[in-house]
């Protein structure tokens, strides 16, 4: 009675050899990842130092350090998240807690998923049109900045009423039924619970527009700045287009050098993303339901 | 012979009134469909001060819509479209401009517990903070007064800091009487509050239903019939979407009906 039929048997093998070829495909995910990282590592390792990290690149950036980019990138990702995150918090709350669902809505929802998939040379036209000539912000980490927020708000929405609409409607409705309003609810039940989802987008957002390249080149990024960004107002260097100038545009650059400067962009993704992979699992082991 | 046993029963004191006969709510022609499809056909009733209304009736009759209407909920669902009027209080609901307000007034618990992902102290204490109590002792109060209420504050008195979602089933229930107790409503609307809860703990809450009787008004929609007649004192029968009968709960359970069918449910015949 108890003896596996021959269609058991033939089951456990399919489904053991499911599961191999499902683990060699993540296997092969994370291949690509190590082989970068160890190159990067390998290669631009020795290139690392507290000098080329907190110095100014010399001979024609052959030589030197990369504190102009280092400090220019970071300007980049925090003006662009002071436009993009509460502009897309707030777009992304209307259309899950408030907006009807209806044809404008419909129509806003398609415009925003049309827009993530614009190509980034298009966003860096857009913004040389719009804030370099149109607004007159000439090229400067503010054009530059609007033109990544632009790029990633997109993200910032999708991700953002995601992880509201993950936040159970029978939540909403007990509050509403209390008597509170849409915005107490939002603020004192649907945020608390939905926080961490949304720093999710903003941690891809930092991702992205910490290596973007496109969109800066011609909306503020400039190939050598021998001083740091005064304001929002100046022309700087960044990590990225600093990398791809160097690696692209100049001879005689040491490839030591060129690895280091990669070596360091994605430590800084990385690291950004670790501070908010920790910050959200320190909120979410605070509460849930 | 019935006037006469009527007279007994008055001069024992049971036939004194046990609610006011002016009506707190009106519900005239109400009608609600979702999509199209209707859940309800033209019903008028009253609803008095101070008395338990009972609502009985299969599943699928109308009975949690009707629920839904009086507290505006068809605004929480594009689907569900609601016609005719109901006045609270001689005011038709529709005129509150500001629904949050009308809500506020409406204490409410449906059949699947919602624990927010508060504290239980928070969840309790929800409402009161809505109306503006700040003060920690008066909130106090009003948490431990209503969770004894609602028969849970000996279970949950050392724990008021865990999480409200994170209680059993039967205590997240009782949790969201208690915190429908805490709005301090003038109406309180129950939606087969007992499905998850022991009938130890069932008993205690509706011996509490009894006595809230002379602060507020209850409207109890029951799959149990014998909670009906243990506790309401007017029932009303829907069947189908049509609102088959109403009376003294008392009459319907003796068989004094002008309706077959509302005995042939009360009997267990079909249903």
């Amino acid at each position: 009675m108890f003896t596996a039929t021959p269609l058991n048997r033939r089951s456990y093998r399919t489904q053991s050899l499911a599961k191999a070829a499902f683990f060699l495909m993540t296997v092969a995910l994370v291949i690509p990842v190590l082989i970068i990282l160890g190159t990067l590592v390998v290669k631009g390792g020795p290139a690392i130092s507290w000098e080329f990290l907190f110095t100014p690149p010399t001979n024609n950036m052959t030589a030197g350090g990369i504190l102009p980019a280092l400090v220019g990138t970071i300007w980049l990702v925090v003006v662009a998240l002071l436009a993009s995150v509460p502009v897309g918090v707030a777009a992304a709350l209307y259309l899950s807690e408030y907006a009807p669902d209806n044809l404008l809505t419909r129509v806003i929802n398609l415009a925003i998923i049309n827009l993530a998939g614009v190509p980034s040379i298009v966003h860096a036209l857009f913004g040389f049109g719009a804030f370099v000539l149109f607004f007159d912000m000439g090229a400067s980490i503010l054009a530059a900045s609007l033109t990544l927020a632009v790029m990633t708000l997109p993200v910032v929405i999708v991700a953002t009423r995601e992880s509201l609409q993950a936040v159970p409607q029978a939540f909403r409705e007990a509050c509403w039924n209390m008597g509170a309003t849409r915005w107490q609810t939002i603020r004192k039940v649907v945020l608390p619970n939905s926080i961490s989802g949304i720093l999710t987008g903003v941690i891809l957002e930092v991702s992205r527009t910490a290596g973007e390249t496109a969109p800066i080149m011609f909306t503020g990024a400039a190939a050598y700045v021998a001083f740091l960004p005064q304001g929002v107002f100046d022309q700087t260097m960044a990590m990225s287009y600093h990398l791809y100038f160097i690696a692209t545009q100049q001879t005689g650059v040491p490839e030591e050098l060129t690895f280091g400067v990669a070596l360091v962009l994605i430590s800084i993704v990385l690291a950004m993303n670790a501070v908010s992979i920790g910050f959200r699992a320190y909120l979410r082991g605070l509460k849930k339901w | 012979m019935v006037g006469s046993a009527a007279e007994t029963a008055g001069a024992t004191g049971t036939a004194v009134p046990r609610y006011d006969e002016s009506p707190i709510i009106e519900v005239r022609d109400l009608s609600i469909s979702y999509n199209q499809a209707p859940a309800l056909r033209s019903v008028d009733l009253d609803i008095y001060r101070h008395e338990i209304f009972g609502i009985i009736g299969p599943a699928n009759s109308g009975k949690t819509s009707f629920l839904r209407a009086l507290n505006r909920m068809d605004a929480f669902n594009p689907a569900m479209d609601v016609q005719g009027s109901i006045r609270i209080n001689g005011k038709d609901i529709n005129d509150w401009r500001n629904e949050y307000a009308l809500r506020s007034r409406i204490g409410v618990v449906f059949p699947l517990p919602v624990g927010l992902p508060l504290t239980v102290y928070e969840n309790v204490a929800f409402s009161p903070r809505l109306r503006g109590i700040r003060k920690k002792a008066e909130l106090d109060e009003v948490v431990e007064r209503c969770l004894t209420r609602a028969a849970l504050w000996d279970e949950v008195k050392d724990r008021l800091d865990s999480l409200g979602s994170l209680l059993s089933g039967g205590q997240q229930q009782r949790l969201t009487i208690a915190r429908a107790l805490a709005q301090e409503p003038e109406l309180l609307l129950l939606d087969e509050f007992s499905i998850a809860v022991d009938p130890v703990t069932t008993m205690r809450i509706e011996d509490v239903l009894r006595e809230l009787r002379s602060e507020l008004t209850i409207v109890l929609v029951t799959n149990l019939v014998q909670q009906a007649r243990r506790l309401a004192d007017r029932t009303a029968f829907f069947l189908m979407g049509d609102l088959v009968e109403i009376g003294e709960t008392e009459d319907l359970f003796e068989g004094k009906v002008k309706d077959e069918r509302t005995t042939g449910y009360i009997e267990g015949r079909f249903g």
